[in-house]
């Protein structure tokens, strides 16, 4: 394992992503943070290998506890460890975490205001062939109605490292969404600012924003690119943290560029597209918006890239949406000049 | 081994001033789950007036044995014992349920100083319990969690989840108790869902099984005793009580789940409890 501490903590390249998924990573990382602080412990419900937890048993075996096919006792065990003192990270996939043990997650970590940290892997779509029943394109938007909660959907490997560090540096229930096989890297190493609740600009732009969670940020990245070389000029804003969401970097996107898509690996209700939704009409400044995600429909199988393709949350799909908006109606209101 | 006579008797009175506090408090705010609360007196004053090591004028006492009571809307007879204790004033209790007071059906670890955790949705205080009693030997602290359990609240797949994971992790630092007063709301636990043959369920899960009076406060001691000196399994006092226990006109009474008493019920009540 290629990873190297360095003054400025944990470091990895573009060389180690290659053979890392983001769950890999994730895991690794944790392991690290476990020799320095022995608080931490890890919990799984039977998926050590798939979740890539598994590295911390390797490392801790008396820190980490195995609940078997037993979800929703995991995330009890989790709150009483940490009302005892101890700073457990769960870790099952997304939608056991989010709807199986939703109750117990509220109600056991969320309202008890517990310091447990929650990894959700295989989110959204990218469990490809196992289908709906593996699939979670639900979890965003019922996190963030947990009070308490903070919601992060890192882009890539590097970023979940960065979210985990954060979320383990911060007090209280934190959930973060990741995939599950070789999501293609968006940052090149670790050296980048993470801040959770502000939103990283990956490519400046004044003729529409693209505000994206999750591993569709490549292809928004990829998309303005393209979108630039036919002299278009697209924001694009990767919003990590979906909760708490950071209002100014919204707000900056409609004063600045009026015209807005949202993109994320799941519902088109609930989720990153609802937050922004949120945020623009309490505002009440004028905007246009398009949100990109599933449209409340249960997904099919397919290969992870393949289903970003289907439900155009890949750069073809981010173009067609950009070129519906920017040639679309709208009724600008007396003040849209005079609002920039 | 039998309690001394007067040590028993101080916790048989002091178990029925409890009693007649929670008559006192349901009449007061209006309603309260008080048939169960009435059930668990005994276990619980068994333990607040004897075996737990809690410091009341420090309730984050950090050696403090953990309580955890996973019926959770037993908070009524639970808030009794920690005001009458002074956890806090007591007479706090008299706004039992009223806007913006601290205490309700359920009690929040947040603001009420003596709760370890915040309980009322069935099913999950024994997964808390055992997640404290696992962290305790994570970090070889010495201090031992008990935690209460409704037999009704068995009907939920969590306490079974729960039951498997301590057996496998050999949690012994963890007494449970269940409180086997064989109702639940719409009636007799046996005609809604079936626990028995219960004590068995325990042992085909592994742990340590005792079968006892509820309300007899020697045979609460030796359980107890017996949970500490056993190493190899977790123990579960089964409990037999009653529903209401101490109020003759409650006793196995379904309806006395959760209800109000108005002057004339609760004078006739407390009567009951000072002639049990």
């Amino acid at each position: 394992m290629a990873a190297r501490e360095t003054s400025k903590g944990l470091t990895w390249t573009i060389a180690d992503a290659d053979h890392m998924t983001q769950a890999e990573i994730y895991g690794e990382v944790l392991t690290q943070l476990g020799e320095k602080n022995e608080k931490i412990v890890a919990l799984t419900a039977d998926l050590a290998g798939s979740t890539k937890i598994g590295r911390f048993e390797q490392r801790f075996p008396e820190r980490f506890f195995n609940l078997g096919i037993a979800e929703n006792n995991m995330f009890s065990l989790a709150s009483g460890m940490s009302a005892a003192g101890m700073l457990p990270v769960v870790s099952t996939f997304a939608v056991f975490a989010s709807l199986r043990s939703a109750e117990f997650v509220r109600t056991d970590i969320c309202y008890q205001n517990r310091n447990v940290k929650i990894i959700g892997t295989h989110s959204g779509t990218s469990f490809g062939q196992a289908g709906t029943t593996h699939h979670c394109t639900e979890d965003l938007g019922v996190m963030r109605t947990f009070a308490n909660m903070t919601v992060i959907a890192p882009a890539d490997s590097f970023e979940t490292a960065k979210a985990v560090v954060a979320a383990l540096e911060t007090e209280g229930p934190v959930y973060i969404r990741i995939g599950r096989s070789f999501e293609p890297p968006l940052h090149q190493d670790l050296d980048f600012d993470f801040e959770i609740g502000r939103a990283i600009t990956l490519h400046e732009g004044t003729d529409l924003t693209v505000i994206v969670s999750g591993r569709p940020a490549v292809s928004a990245l990829e998309a303005a690119e393209i979108a630039e070389r036919n002299k278009i000029s697209m924001r694009v804003v990767n919003m990590h943290t979906v909760k708490p969401i950071d209002e100014e970097a919204i707000m900056k996107a409609v004063t600045e560029t009026r015209r807005i898509i949202t993109v994320e690996d799941h519902n088109v209700y609930g989720g990153l597209g609802s937050a922004v939704a949120e945020v623009i009409a309490k505002n009440g400044k004028a905007c246009a918006l398009r949100s990109l995600g599933l449209n409340d429909e249960y997904s099919i199988v397919g290969y992870p890239d393949d289903l970003l393709n289907y439900y155009k949350l890949d750069a073809d799909g981010i173009l067609e949406a950009m070129q519906e908006l920017l040639t679309a109606e709208i009724e600008e209101d007396e003040d849209w000049e005079d609002e920039y | 081994m039998p309690l001394d006579e007067n040590e028993k008797e101080r916790l048989v009175a002091k178990a029925r001033q409890i009693r007649e506090k929670i008559v006192i408090i349901t009449e007061k705010c209006g309603g309260s789950h008080i048939g169960g609360s009435l059930s668990q007196t005994d276990i619980l004053v068994a333990l607040y007036y004897k075996y737990l090591k809690v410091d009341p004028k420090n309730p984050q006492w950090e050696a403090r044995d953990r309580f955890v009571l996973s019926k959770g809307h037993g908070g009524i007879g639970h808030a009794a014992i920690l005001g009458d204790l002074q956890f806090f004033p007591e007479d706090q209790l008299l706004d039992f349920n009223k806007t913006g007071s601290p205490f309700g059906m359920h009690l929040d670890h947040l603001k009420v100083p003596g709760v370890d955790a915040s309980t009322g949705s069935l099913g999950h205080g024994l997964g808390i319990a055992i997640g404290m009693a696992i962290a305790a030997r994570l970090q070889n602290l010495s201090w031992h969690t008990y935690c209460v359990i409704g037999d009704g609240e068995c009907n939920e797949g969590s306490i079974w989840e729960a039951a498997m994971a301590a057996s496998h992790y050999r949690v012994t630092n963890l007494t449970v108790f269940v409180d086997r007063n064989k109702m639940c709301i719409d009636g007799p636990t046996e005609e809604i869902m079936a626990l028995e043959p219960f004590a068995e369920k325990w042992r085909a899960f592994g742990w340590n099984v005792l079968d006892i009076d509820g309300h007899d406060f020697d045979q609460v001691g030796d359980a107890i005793a017996e949970s500490h000196r056993e190493d190899l399994r977790p123990t579960v006092i089964i409990c037999q009580t009653t529903k209401g226990r101490g109020v003759d006109f409650m006793e196995n009474q379904k309806e006395w789940h959760y209800a109000g008493l108005d002057s004339e019920m609760a004078a006739k009540a407390i009567e009951s409890v000072r002639r049990s």
